[in-house]
C-alpha cells in the first residue's frame, strides 16, 4: 500500500518535472498517468505480467472515492455567487446545452467511425 | 467570550474542522446517492457542496480558511489521476481495437464542447472574457484554468464552471445516453469523460469498469487536445 502510493506520487512528480522542464501544455498528473501506463506496458512486454496486486488495490481504493476529491474545488463556487447570479441564464444554458452536445457528439462519432472502419476491414477480407 | 465561542475560534483556525466537515458532507451525499440506487441526479458532489456552502456562509467562513483544511483532500486528485492508468491498462486490448474511433470521437467532442459553450454565451451577449472563461470547461480543472488564462479569461471562474460541467455531465449524461439508446459501455464512458472530465469519470468507474477506463482515457486525451487546439483556434477566430 505504502509502496504503491509512493509509486503513484513518483509518477506524478516525474510528470510535473517534465511539464515544467519542457513547458508542456499538459497537467503534471495527466503526464504521470501516461508514464505509469507506459511502465505497466513495458512490464507486460518484458515479464508477461499484469498490474501488481498491491498497486491494483491502492488504485481501486483511491478511485472508489474519486468524487470526494472534487468537493473542495466545488465549494469554490461560493467565490463567484454574485457573477453566477448576474449571468445565470447564459451560463446555465451554455453549460447544460454544451455538455449534452459534447456527450451526444462524442458517443455518435465513436460508434459511427467504428462502424465505418469495421466495414472497411470486412471488405478487405476475402 | 463564552466557552463555546472560544472552542469555535480554536477549531475554525485549525485545518481539522473543515477537513472533517468535508468528509462528513460527502458521506451524507454518498449515502443518499446509494440509498436511491446511484441515481445520477443525486450526485454526491452536488449534495456535499449544497451542504457545505450554506454552512460556510452562515458561519462567516471565507473560502481560503475552508481550503486550509480541505486541501488535504484536494491534494489526492494528483495521485488519483495517475492511478487512472490502471483501469486504462486493464482495458488496453479494447482501446487498441478502436483507437481510430476513440481519437475521432475525442477531437469531435472537444471542439463541440468548447465551441457550443462559447457560442451560446456569445448569443446571450457575453464579452470575450466570459467566452474565454467558459470555453475550456469540459477539461480537467488545472489545465482548464491554464487554457482560460491563455485565452484571456478568468481562471478562478473557469474552475467553478469546470466543476459545474462535471456535475451536469455526471447527472444528465446517463439519461441522455439511455434516451439515445447507446448501450455500448465504451462509447458511454468515452462520451462522459470527454464532456465532464474527472467527475464524470468518478461516476463511470462506479457503474462499470470498461466505462470507467474509457472515461479516464477520454478525460486525459481531451485535456491534451483542448490545450493544444483551443488556443490556436481562438487566435484564428478573434
Amino acid at each position: 500500500m505504502l509502496a504503491s502510493l509512493t509509486l503513484l506520487l513518483l509518477c506524478q512528480l516525474a510528470g510535473e518535472t517534465l511539464v515544467v522542464l519542457f513547458a508542456l501544455p499538459v497537467p503534471g498528473p495527466v503526464l504521470g498517468m501516461v508514464l505509469l501506463f507506459l511502465g505497466l506496458l513495458v512490464r507486460r512486454l518484458s515479464t508477461q505480467q499484469g498490474v501488481p496486486e498491491a498497486l491494483q488495490t491502492t488504485a481501486s481504493g483511491l478511485l472508489s472515492h474519486l468524487s470526494l476529491l472534487f468537493v473542495p474545488a466545488g465549494v469554490g463556487v461560493m467565490l463567484h455567487l454574485a457573477l453566477i447570479e448576474d449571468a445565470w441564464l447564459a451560463l446555465g444554458t451554455a453549460l447544460v446545452a454544451s455538455t449534452l452536445i459534447a456527450i451526444a457528439v462524442s458517443a455518435l462519432v465513436m460508434l459511427g467511425v467504428e462502424r465505418l472502419t469495421r466495414r472497411a476491414v470486412a471488405e478487405d477480407a476475402p | 467570550m463564552s466557552a463555546a465561542g472560544d472552542i469555535w475560534v480554536y477549531l475554525s483556525a485549525s485545518p481539522l474542522l473543515h477537513l472533517t466537515l468535508t468528509l462528513i458532507a460527502y458521506q451524507i451525499g454518498d449515502r443518499i446517492y446509494r440509498r436511491f440506487g446511484m441515481n445520477p441526479l443525486l450526485n454526491p458532489v452536488v449534495i456535499a457542496i449544497v451542504i457545505l456552502v450554506p454552512l460556510l456562509v452562515v458561519t462567516d467562513t471565507d473560502y481560503d480558511s475552508y481550503f486550509d483544511g480541505a486541501q488535504f483532500v484536494h491534494f489526492l486528485l494528483g495521485p488519483a489521476t495517475v492511478a487512472l492508468a490502471i483501469p486504462l491498462f486493464n482495458q488496453i486490448d479494447r482501446v487498441r481495437r478502436s483507437a481510430l474511433a476513440i481519437l475521432a470521437a475525442i477531437l469531435a467532442g472537444s471542439l463541440a464542447a468548447a465551441g457550443s459553450a462559447a457560442a451560446i454565451v456569445w448569443l446571450f451577449g457575453a464579452d470575450t472574457v466570459l467566452m474565454a472563461s467558459i470555453a475550456p470547461k469540459s477539461v480537467t480543472t488545472p489545465i482548464a484554468m491554464g487554457i482560460a488564462e491563455k485565452l484571456g479569461g478568468l481562471p478562478s471562474l473557469t474552475a467553478v464552471l469546470v466543476i459545474l460541467t462535471g456535475v451536469l455531465g455526471a447527472m444528465l449524461g446517463p439519461p441522455l445516453l439511455n434516451l439515445m439508446r447507446i448501450r455500448d459501455w465504451r462509447a458511454r464512458g468515452l462520451a462522459i469523460g470527454v464532456a465532464s472530465h474527472g467527475i464524470g469519470t468518478a461516476r463511470a468507474l462506479q457503474v462499470n469498469e470498461v466505462a470507467g477506463a474509457f472515461s479516464g482515457l477520454a478525460m486525459g486525451l481531451n485535456a491534451l487536445a483542448t490545450a493544444i487546439l483551443l488556443p490556436l483556434i481562438w487566435r484564428w477566430v478573434f
